[in-house]
């Protein structure tokens, strides 16, 4: 692991000699270097199907409406639903989550949802990462803006950082954010070069006139140099965490990586796909079960894996909308409304399913075939912007929209 | 400066353009371009210079290539139509695709999934140790894959080989302009002939035709929704009919011999518009054409989709099956204003034609679209002065775009010294004048697909309908600058799968450097650009760091 200060001991000095300070780093090193609180966001494209994620076992409609995938019980036969509150329980394949509900780390925000309509993927996906349900012209995502809302003196290039191979619209915007696939693989690919070629490209850009292209390169050159040091190809995840192999098990270990070692990491994301569950979906077992498997080994790993630096941290996950309470011909699911959403972290009132429970009877759904949407996402949103990063006024964070703190669920300390 | 007026008048004289149209208007294209110059306009008009490009302009006249651009149908273009010539999509209608290629994968989707289902359930009764049989390999929709893929491969080829380098640059802006998405549903059957038939044709025509050719394509009126904008009364009407073939018992024997299972009129029920559709209504007054400023209030939005319900795509049971149908059960017949205009009762397809007519000739509009023009041509911060003279060109033709063109590429604006290298490169814009500076040989455009997505710029995949930037803070971020030199470096290296390198930097009796820094950025670099250049050990890295460059990355 490494951190700044070693960074500055061991590299910076050596650079500073050079006449090569990277800049920010040349900033922090007046600063005394405080630890930045860190926003993990985690976006399940496909629309999950939160009834059979988070299991209101309580509901005697619940299971009138999956005659075949509704998943057991808890304690009805071996592979039953694990309890939450004795109305919810987790799908068994969330297992790993379970302690961290127990102990208080995590907490679940159900019949979330937007206020818009639409049930297309990506109206959906758009309204939900720009933080504008019903509005398609919104240039930036909620998280860019939320990066402007705490402007940082020392802005690192890696204050927001998503695991992915484009910047997803959460974060695009004015504020500098970096879309990576693969840390190991961040820089220049010199190749016979060596060296040389990275370190020329660098003086050709710290000698041009050009302020707006020299600025960004001696950032990203700055980062680059971070990225080799911080040495991922040899990184040991801590206290025995397993990642899966998965795209997104392997995501989420780059983003405790990075969180771990200093780098001024604020906001990062993730995402994962496949959820969109038409056909055969399954209960215990099946093309759910098998999501869902990766999905809680993921998540717990990323926090055994960040231990104590869980302290400054809230992961939450999303997904554009839920799915339909009843299941369909087809063994499966349609495209609903209401979901779940998971929160995990410093402040967290863990332990609890909060939100207003609006029940699946036939005048209770939403257009008579959804699960409610009781919550708006924007909220969940905002009381974590506030509470756990420390933003005054959420209210330019999701323009358009009225964020009135009575309508907090306080699922954050 | 009377006398260049003079020559320059005579000139474009000689050519035959009527001249009482340029008589009170002097062009500033200078008659004896330096350098400098002549790549200043192959880097705005054209997608950057090819080796020789400078000599061939200079030779031509600077005036006379402006203006043949201008007139692309009159100039041949064999290298790219044989490129072109092996991909079979491109000619395609609408109609085709959708048969060839979409309707095949949503059949080969339904199988997979009955045999998935099959499979799984045979899994599940299988006893422990029974193999379950192998899932196939080759998914469906690789077909529409294809679809998408040709039409991205077709732009790149064109950008880097069309000698109608004008025509690409306006139809890349006005694709961009009136943005459709490729992600979402079955738009990407509807994008080949959207940009063949809908934009490119109509990019230095009248704004109204292109405007009408948009608003009636298969492909906006998905993406947008007002394919499914519709009176209220249709869905009363729409229902009864279901009703109808329901209560028959799906004998079959329906009007066009169809049979419809319940899940089959369950999924038409589902998608039986209920209402009227704005999406589309607010975003030709906002992007396409008044702008949010435009002066239209939210009853115009109203105004303007009711206008237009009945404008949809015919079914698929249809002989003209995707393609723009006016459905007069959508209709909304009722009295409508729009924008202080009034549109009477009792009207149909002619409602919605009256409404561009009114937006096309809104001044809003003219001014509107030639800012958006300015600040793709001249400047991020577009010159007041040359705006507003585009826009009275504009106004005073009926939306000439050719003529608004001109009056751009022309301006004294347009030759300042502010405007040159005013621009930062898009990722499309950066890749293709690499292509074009080094001459490369583009084998397989597909590669160069995915580097745009990683560069930020997946074509015909710009999600919302304000399509990509056209300002550096958009494209100037850390991985992006990163990613274009990797690029550079790979392509200099002759490493990048799908274009072939020849010799880029010919003998010139000079050392590489020199070559490079005056063959790519017109001899005009920095001392510590240059500096890096002279100190690469081989031809690949000089190359490398010329396309690498901050130079480079402007245009």
């Amino acid at each position: 692991m490494i951190s700044r200060r070693v960074f500055l001991r061991n590299g910076g000095l050596a650079l500073v000699s050079l006449g090569f300070a990277p800049t920010f780093l040349a900033r922090t090193a007046a600063a005394s270097p405080t630890r930045k609180k860190l926003l993990i966001a985690i976006f399940q494209r496909g629309a999950v199907d939160g009834l059979n994620v988070v299991v209101p076992y309580g509901e005697r409609d619940y299971y009138r409406r999956r005659p075949t995938i509704a998943v057991p019980r808890p304690g009805d036969g071996v592979d039953g639903a694990l309890d939450l509150d004795g109305f919810f329980a987790f799908h068994p394949r969330l297992a790993p989550l379970v302690p961290l509900y127990k102990n208080g780390t995590l907490a679940v925000i159900h019949a979330c949802g937007s206020p818009d309509s639409t049930r297309s993927h990506f109206d959906a996906q758009d309204y939900m990462e720009s933080g504008t349900p019903g509005v398609k012209s919104t240039d930036d995502g909620w998280l860019n803006r939320t990066l402007k809302a705490e402007r940082a003196a020392d802005a690192s290039p890696f204050r927001a950082v998503a695991l992915a191979p484009a910047l997803p619209r959460s974060l695009q915007g004015s504020a500098p954010a970096l879309a990576i696939g693969q840390i190991g693989q961040f820089g220049i690919h010199d190749g016979a070069g060596g060296q040389m070629l990275g370190a020329s490209f660098e003086a050709q850009y710290s000698a041009a006139a050009d302020t707006v292209l020299k600025g960004t390169a001696h950032e990203a050159f700055d980062a680059v140099k971070l990225m080799k040091q911080a040495d991922p190809t040899h990184y040991r995840p801590a206290a025995g965490a397993s990642y899966p192999a998965s795209a997104f098990g392997q995501a989420l270990k780059q983003i405790a990586q990075l969180a771990k070692s200093d780098v001024g990491l604020e906001i990062a994301f993730a995402e994962t796909g496949n959820w969109d569950h038409h056909v055969n979906e399954g209960s215990t077992q099946g093309l759910l079960a098998t999501r869902l498997d990766d999905f809680g080994r993921s998540l717990a790993a990323l926090v055994t894996d960040l231990g104590e630096r869980m302290s400054d941290t809230v992961v939450v996950t999303m997904s554009e909308f839920g799915r339909a309470a009843s299941e369909n011909g087809n063994r499966g699911t349609d495209h609903g409304h209401g979901n779940a959403m998971l929160v995990m972290g410093a402040g967290v009132k863990g332990g609890h399913v909060y939100g207003k429970w609006p029940g699946l009877g036939q005048d209770q759904l939403y257009d008579g075939r959804d699960l409610a949407v009781t919550t708006d996402f924007r909220d969940v949103f905002a009381e974590i912007v506030t509470s756990h990063l420390g933003v005054i006024d959420a209210g330019p964070i999701f323009p358009g929209y009225t964020v009135d703190r009575r309508n907090a669920r306080k699922f954050m300390a | 400066m009377r006398l260049r007026r003079f020559v320059a008048a005579l000139a474009l004289v000689a050519l035959n353009v009527p001249s009482g149209v340029h008589a009170e208007r002097s062009s500033a294209v200078p008659a004896r371009p330096d350098d400098k110059t002549i790549v200043h306009v192959l880097n705005r008009a054209a997608f950057g210079p090819r080796p020789g490009d400078v000599a061939r302009v200079r030779e031509m006249g600077l005036s006379a290539w402006i203006e043949s651009q201008l007139r692309p149908d009159r100039i041949p273009d064999v290298a790219v139509q044989t490129r072109l010539a092996g991909y079979t999509t491109l000619t395609l209608t609408s109609r085709e695709i959708a048969q060839d290629y979409f309707l095949p994968m949503i059949e080969a989707r339904r199988e997979a999934k009955k045999s998935a289902v099959e499979r799984s359930e045979t899994a599940l009764a299988a006893e422990p140790g029974e193999a379950a049989p192998p899932r196939a390999k080759r998914g469906p929709g690789m077909g529409m894959r294809s679809v998408i893929a040709e039409l991205t491969a077709q732009k790149i080829v064109r950008a880097v080989y069309s000698e109608r380098q004008l025509e690409e640059v306006m139809t890349d802006f006005w694709f961009n302009h009136f943005n459709v998405f490729a992600g979402k549903g079955q738009t990407r059957i509807y994008l080949t002939e959207y940009e063949r038939e809908a934009i490119r044709p109509h990019v230095l025509s009248h704004f109204r035709e292109l405007l009408g050719a948009t608003a009636k394509s298969p492909a906006m009126l998905f993406y947008l929704d007002n394919a499914r904008s519709a009176d209220p009364s249709f869905a009363k009407l729409a229902e009864s009919r279901l009703a109808y073939v329901e209560g028959r018992g799906m004998s079959g024997a329906g009007r066009h011999g169809m049979k419809a299972t319940p899940e089959q009129i369950d999924q038409v029920r589902k998608n039986i518009p209920t209402g009227i559709n704005e999406n589309y209504a607010r975003e030709l007054m906002e992007l396409h054409t008044l702008g949010v400023d435009g002066g239209y209030t939210q009853q115009d939005v109203v105004n303007v989709a009711r206008a237009l319900t009945g404008w949809t795509i015919a079914g698929p049971r249809r002989p003209d099956a995707g393609q723009f149908v006016f459905n007069p059960r959508m209709h909304d017949r009722g009295e409508k204003v729009v924008l202080g205009h009034r549109i009477k009762a009792g009207g149909g397809m002619e409602d919605g034609e009256h409404v561009l007519d009114i937006l096309a000739s809104h001044p809003s509009t003219a001014k509107f679209i030639a800012t958006a023009l300015v600040r793709r041509f001249v400047a991020d911060q577009p010159p007041a002065s040359l705006v507003a003279r585009a826009a009275e060109t504009f106004r005073r033709t009926g939306g000439d775009l050719r003529e608004v063109m001109r009056t751009i590429l022309t301006s004294p604006e347009f030759f300042a010294p502010e405007a040159y290298r005013a621009k930062v490169k898009t990722p499309f814009e950066f890749v293709v004048s690499a292509l074009r500076a080094t001459d490369a040989d583009v084998q397989q455009p597909f590669p160069l697909e995915r580097t745009l997505q990683q560069l930020g710029m997946p074509l015909y995949f710009c999600q919302p309908p304000t399509g990509y930037k056209d300002t550096a803070d958009a494209w100037v971020n850390s991985g992006a600058l990163i990613g274009r030199m990797n690029f550079a470096l790979a392509l200099a290296a002759n490493t990048y799968r799908g274009v072939a390198l020849g010799d880029p930097l010919p003998d010139r009796n000079q050392t590489d450097a020199d070559t490079a820094v005056a063959l790519f950025l017109s001899d005009d670099a920095s001392d510590g650009t240059r500096a890096t250049i002279h100190k690469a050990t081989s031809a690949a890295q000089v190359v490398a760091l010329a396309l690498g460059s901050p130079e480079f990355q402007r245009r």
